[in-house]
């Protein structure tokens, strides 16, 4: 049995960069040790966006990116026994499984697939349990989509199962990276140290190039090699489950001050970090940089998971609107204020508006971006973005008020210029906790012939 | 004694869950971090964000990191399914606490950043 793991992340969320995958496979390979391949790409609305797809054409709700993010890599993946997990499935799981089975066929690659299910509450079953336990349920026909987050478990036994790639909906982040650990090295369900471990080497990789340099550049003060080609991360864990963390070559940076920031990142109680695993517990981590990129991280563990899963429900969230019109010059602060006073004045009571005023350098600069050279000599508040936000459940009322801001070109205050307009429905989310034995995943497996 | 932006002697990172937002402080050096302990309170991280009204701050120490973590409930006018700001999430919320100017004695003026530099 394997002493060590690699764990790689290929994307960090819906809209990462593509082309990541590439490096870190070929290192993972390079390796030779037992390594799997994660893909996060669902944000708490990322799901209810794709039910709305899938509510339209019922072959679409996954990862939209799905192809372009496995196509360079799975073959490469399945050749090396690179094991693939992804929440790509989103909304539509067994979708994603169609896409990625046809990806193998067209590259001659046989394997097989593990599609975890059972995270989606909105049947009729689902639907009475969160009446339950949810105390401001949206009307049925606003909701948009309600899942619960699954842990590792429904992983692990894909993986046990043989698979391959393991395509799930809406797991905990960090379960992708603890469920091939728990599958290579035996770790039981209650090893609360363990599995608090492998938490938190999940929680560093869940968001790909935020440890390894990404959200991190703050120019003469925390300087990142070549971040337009950032390495992705990959985690390296022992069986007792000491990790560090590193990155794929390239780009970027993997120190203790990077390991710091997304360490910390989204926690709450740094001794209370609440997975449907384990509760994690970071509050006596300490960090020791080894060189080349590779952070070890010691005094992480773990407690007893928590009694109930928590569910995300999306509704209807009516409409958001931006508009926004520029103003330049001498008094063009003023100027803008007014516009935005008109637009208050004129827009339906009732709607929400927000104004803002926004401006470095824009309308007064070149294609070339030559203005920038001279940026130190532009007064202050001498290019002006003004922006107005409304919302409100109505789409008509909505569009009103975006109107009025079209409208500030002919008949609002002097020298606006660059109106752009935008609407779009929104989601509202919310969230409660269900029972364990009210959530009953499903694993499925699937077996594709290369041709 | 000097005054400094936090910026010069830490960085920082927020997240956001809902209407909670976190923001961790990292001092640059493990000899800033009993400054920031002092003088980075939940009310003094509270005073950056006081126009979003938080109806509670929590901050949790992690010696070992020498770094802070900061909780602020409701600041995120509903979080980023409600939101009418631009940044609906509060991400950028990071560098607004790195604003809040500190004292910084004499002898530790040697880790801090940038003092010199100008804008």
């Amino acid at each position: 049995m394997a002493e060590r793991m690699l764990v790689g992340c290929g994307a960090g969320y819906s809209g990462d960069r593509v082309d990541a995958p590439i490096a870190v496979v070929r290192d993972l390979r390079a390796s030779g040790e037992p390594a799997a391949i994660i893909f996060e790409t669902l944000g708490e609305r990322t799901l209810a966006l794709g039910q709305l797809r899938r509510r339209e054409n019922m072959a679409t709700g996954h990862e939209p990116k799905l192809r372009a993010l496995l196509a360079p890599v799975l073959g490469d993946c399945i050749a090396s026994g690179i094991s693939i997990i992804g929440n790509f499935g989103a909304a539509n799981p067994p979708a994603a499984g169609e896409i990625i089975a046809g990806l193998a066929r067209e590259a001659g690659v046989s394997l097989r697939l593990g599609i975890v299910t059972g995270d989606d509450m909105l049947d009729a079953e689902g639907l009475e349990v969160l009446r339950a336990c949810c105390a401001d349920l949206a009307a049925d026909k606003a909701l948009v989509s309600a899942n619960v987050y699954l842990g590792a478990a429904p992983i692990v036994e894909a993986l046990h199962n043989g698979a391959q790639v393991v395509v799930t909906g809406r797991v905990a982040d960090p379960s992708l990276t603890l469920a091939p650990l728990m599958h290579a090295f035996g770790w039981a369900e209650d090893d609360w140290p363990r599995l608090g471990q492998g938490t938190m080497a999940g929680h560093l990789l869940e968001c790909g190039a935020q440890v390894t340099g990404g959200y991190f550049a703050d120019p003469g003060f925390k300087d990142v090699p070549a971040p337009d080609l950032i390495g992705y991360p990959i985690a390296a864990v022992a069986r007792d489950g000491l990790f560090m963390i590193g990155k794929a070559m390239g780009g970027g940076v993997v120190d203790r001050r990077t390991v710091t920031e997304q360490l910390l990142y989204e926690v709450h109680d740094p001794a209370a970090y609440l997975t449907p695993d384990v509760t994690a517990d970071i509050s006596a981590a300490s960090l020791s940089e080894l060189g080349s990129n590779w952070v070890q991280v010691d005094g992480v563990t773990g407690h007893a998971r928590p009694e109930k899963l928590k569910v995300t429900v999306c509704y209807d969230g009516g409409w958001l609107a931006e508009g926004e019109i520029s103003y330049l010059g001498p008094n063009a602060t003023a100027r803008a204020q007014l516009a935005a006073d008109i637009v208050r004045r004129r827009s339906p009571r009732g709607l929400r508006i927000r104004c803002d005023l926004i401006g470095v350098m824009s309308v007064l600069a070149d294609d070339a971006g030559e203005a920038w050279a001279r940026l130190n000599e532009v007064p202050d508040n001498e290019d002006v973005r003004l922006r107005v936000a409304f919302a409100g459940p109505d789409k008509a009322e909505v569009e009103r008020g975006l109107q009025e801001v079209e409208a500030l070109y002919c008949a609002g205050p002097a020298g606006g210029g660059g109106i752009r307009l935008a609407l779009r429905p929104r989601i509202a989310a919310t969230s409660c906790f269900v029972p364990r034995s009210a959530v009953k995943p499903k694993v499925e497996m699937v077996e594709v012939r290369g041709a | 004694m000097p005054e400094l932006p936090l910026h010069a002697l830490a960085h920082a990172r927020a997240g956001d869950k809902g209407d909670r937002l976190n923001i961790s402080l990292i001092a640059y050096a493990p000899e800033l971090y009993p400054l920031l302990v002092e003088q980075v309170s939940e009310s003094a991280a509270a005073s950056v964000l006081a126009h979003r009204r938080p109806s509670a701050v929590s901050r949790y120490e992690l010696p070992k990191l020498h770094a802070l973590n900061f909780v602020f409930d409701g600041v995120l006018d509903g979080g980023v399914t409600q939101a009418l700001n631009l940044d609906s999430h509060g991400k950028t919320l990071s560098f607004a606490l790195l604003g809040l100017r500190v004292q910084v004695p004499d002898e530790l003026m040697k880790f801090a950043r940038g003092a010199t530099r100008k804008r």
